[in-house]
């Protein structure tokens, strides 16, 4: 860059992924100096059951080079976390290796990254479904949305608690959809403005806005998308195991 | 000396509890899967312990389910718990009663974290003021509402009806507990004994006659892990958790299964089934599940109150073993009665889970 006299001036370099998660405070507060002991990884159910290791999560961010944090952000492995975060109450050095993810898959989503592993694209079936929630009735999850083929694990008792909540509800005390206080209460449309707002203040709209641009685009290129509707693709995030 | 060591320990995990008024903070899954605990908890809080609690239609979800999901910005929860202290701030309340184990992390995860960023306080304070017009002053204290529990688990005692003791042998009952994850493992000093020793739940069981059985797998995760479970794809992880749990606990045949985590209730007690339908393999006696119950549900039977009015029909594996091994009195024939006693028919696999089929089955 040039200013009007024609002296260069030397452009402020972007930050490294280094130091964007550093910006995250939950990166700072995960990560003080990882002596690589591997009692995370010990301890972790994730580690047990998928090729996971919370110990290398520490390992790459700490090394600070650029292509093996890129690499990690397009990953399958940051993923796999479940958050229990059994990690933090275990590591000698106070670290945390679940703050570590999410502030991983924070950045993993702010740079479209995301899309690029199967279970980074399952954000968008998340927030189509909990973020709907959330926005219209003011609950992570509602009865109205818990339906039974989407759930099968439920069982049938879930089943007939479903098609029978009205009358189910009301019978232990709950007031489900109604005005006034109580279980399942109808959250007023004014509360759900605060809420709305909170999210437009905070950041929240516009970060849930990146994740659905990626998941559109990704979409358009897996062939998942009919006259620009996203049910299929919704479909084969929610569903598939494929690679 | 290496007594005093002990004890000096021991202190750093006894929880100061509040006596009384609290302000209640509902929980999702709670609400939906097992809407007559929060009922009883109230019930129990108002009517046995005459406690104020207030119940405000106008907080919200703390968005937790969502957050570990990593759908929203640290910044947007700290603001939506911002909203919800700034509503106990309006009310008059400073002791926050949190129905759910994810939110009783979160709110302690925010706490602590305002403690050592500041920064992060003012940011949320400038957010919620911006979106709302809110103001807020920082509780007193969070406390989740098992906390409560075993605060009173002794004066609940004074009014036990029934006991947790086999009403034809006169033993103890055995009962495991399994504690959420989020209740003290993120901080130990915020549960009552900390993470290895949590004994919020075990408390309760021997206060009220039972016998708390220890097994192997006692902390591990009930498996949820958020977008472990939101994902149809991923359930694997959760089931194979719980698994890992089951077959750790049978050796020991607990009568129960009693937990402070609406989500790991709800899982203990529907991965059972999946198991069942999937591997033909059950882990109660007579091919039938072990019954899982939350902690209100508990103190809501030894006190008398109606197992169908605590919502016990909405499990998955039947806890009528249970209720007769207690000498629970129950009227069977109100199992699946809605409101006014209206019939709201049955489900298709009814009255006691027990699969007959020891063959594998896919789900």
């Amino acid at each position: 860059m040039l200013t009007a006299s024609g002296v260069a001036l030397l452009e402020k370099p972007a930050m490294t992924l280094y130091e964007q998660l550093r910006q995250d405070v939950r990166f700072v507060e995960g990560l003080k100096a990882c002596m690589n002991c591997g009692v995370c990884t010990a301890i972790c159910p994730a580690a047990e059951f998928f090729d996971y290791d919370p110990r290398m999560i520490a390992v790459e961010v700490q090394s600070r080079d650029e292509a093996r944090i890129e690499k990690l952000l397009r990953s399958e492995t940051i993923w796999y976390c479940g958050q229990c975060m059994s990690c933090k109450t275990r590591c000698p050095r106070g670290n945390c290796p679940g703050l570590i993810i999410n502030a991983l898959r924070k950045l993993s989503q702010e740079l479209g990254y995301f899309t690029a592993s199967r279970r980074g694209r399952q954000q968008y079936a998340l927030k189509e479904v909990l973020i709907t929630n959330i926005l219209n009735k003011g609950y992570c999850i509602h009865p109205d949305s818990f339906i039974p083929e989407r759930h099968p694990e439920q069982g049938p008792v879930w089943k007939w608690v479903f098609e029978n909540r009205k009358g189910l509800y009301g019978r232990l005390g709950a007031n489900l959809d109604q005005d006034g206080p109580g279980t399942l209460r109808k959250i007023r449309k004014n509360v759900l403005g605060e809420l709305s707002a909170i999210f437009d203040e905070s950041g929240a709209t516009g970060f849930l806005d990146k994740i659905d641009a990626a998941s559109r685009e990704k979409a358009k290129e897996m062939g998942l998308t009919d006259e620009g509707g996203m049910d299929r693709y919704f479909m084969h995030v929610y569903t598939s195991s494929e690679l | 000396m290496k007594h005093q060591a002990k004890a000096r320990i021991w202190a750093d995990y006894q929880k100061q509890i509040p006596d009384d008024r609290f302000y209640y903070l509902r929980s999702c899954i709670r609400q939906n899967l097992f809407p007559g605990s929060e009922q009883a908890f109230l019930r129990i809080l108002r009517n046995e312990l005459g406690k104020a609690i207030f119940d405000d239609p106008a907080h919200t979800t703390c968005a937790g389910i969502a957050y570990h999901s990593d759908l929203l910005p640290f910044e947007t929860l700290q603001t939506i718990a911002a909203r919800q202290f700034a509503l106990m701030t309006g009310a008059g309340y400073q002791h926050a009663a949190v129905s759910c184990v994810t939110s009783f992390g979160i709110y302690s995860e925010i706490l602590e974290t305002w403690k050592e960023f500041p920064e992060e306080e003012a940011k949320a304070r400038e957010l919620l003021w911006k979106a709302t017009g809110r103001e807020f002053e920082v509780p007193k204290s969070v406390v989740h509402c098992s906390d409560i529990i075993y605060h009173f688990k002794d004066r609940i005692a004074a009014r036990q009806k029934y006991f947790l003791r086999n009403r034809e042998t006169g033993k103890p009952l055995n009962l495991v507990e399994h504690i959420g994850c989020h209740y003290s493992k993120m901080f130990p000093g915020k549960g009552v004994g900390g993470a290895e020793f949590s004994c919020v739940l075990s408390g309760m069981v021997e206060a009220w006659g039972g016998h708390v059985v220890d097994y192997p797998e006692r902390r591990h995760c009930c498996g949820f892990g958020f977008r472990q479970y939101l994902i149809m794809a991923n359930r694997g992880y959760p089931v194979s958790n719980s698994r890992k749990k089951f077959e750790s606990m049978e050796p020991y045949r607990p009568d129960a299964i009693i937990c402070n985590c609406p989500g790991c209730t709800m899982f203990l007690d529907k991965w059972q089934y999946v198991i069942g339908e999937m591997e033909g393999k059950t882990y109660g006696p007579e091919r039938s599940g072990i019954p899982v119950l939350t902690y209100e549900e508990l103190a809501g039977l030894v006190l008398g109150y109606d197992p169908w009015d605590l919502g016990l029909q909405m499990h998955q594996v039947d806890c009528e073993p249970l209720l007769q091994k207690m000498g629970v009195a129950c009227d069977p024939s109100m199992k699946y009665k809605g409101v006014n006693g209206k019939n709201l028919g049955r489900p298709a696999l009814p009255a006691c889970f027990r699969v007959n089929k020891p063959e594998a089955a896919s789900l």
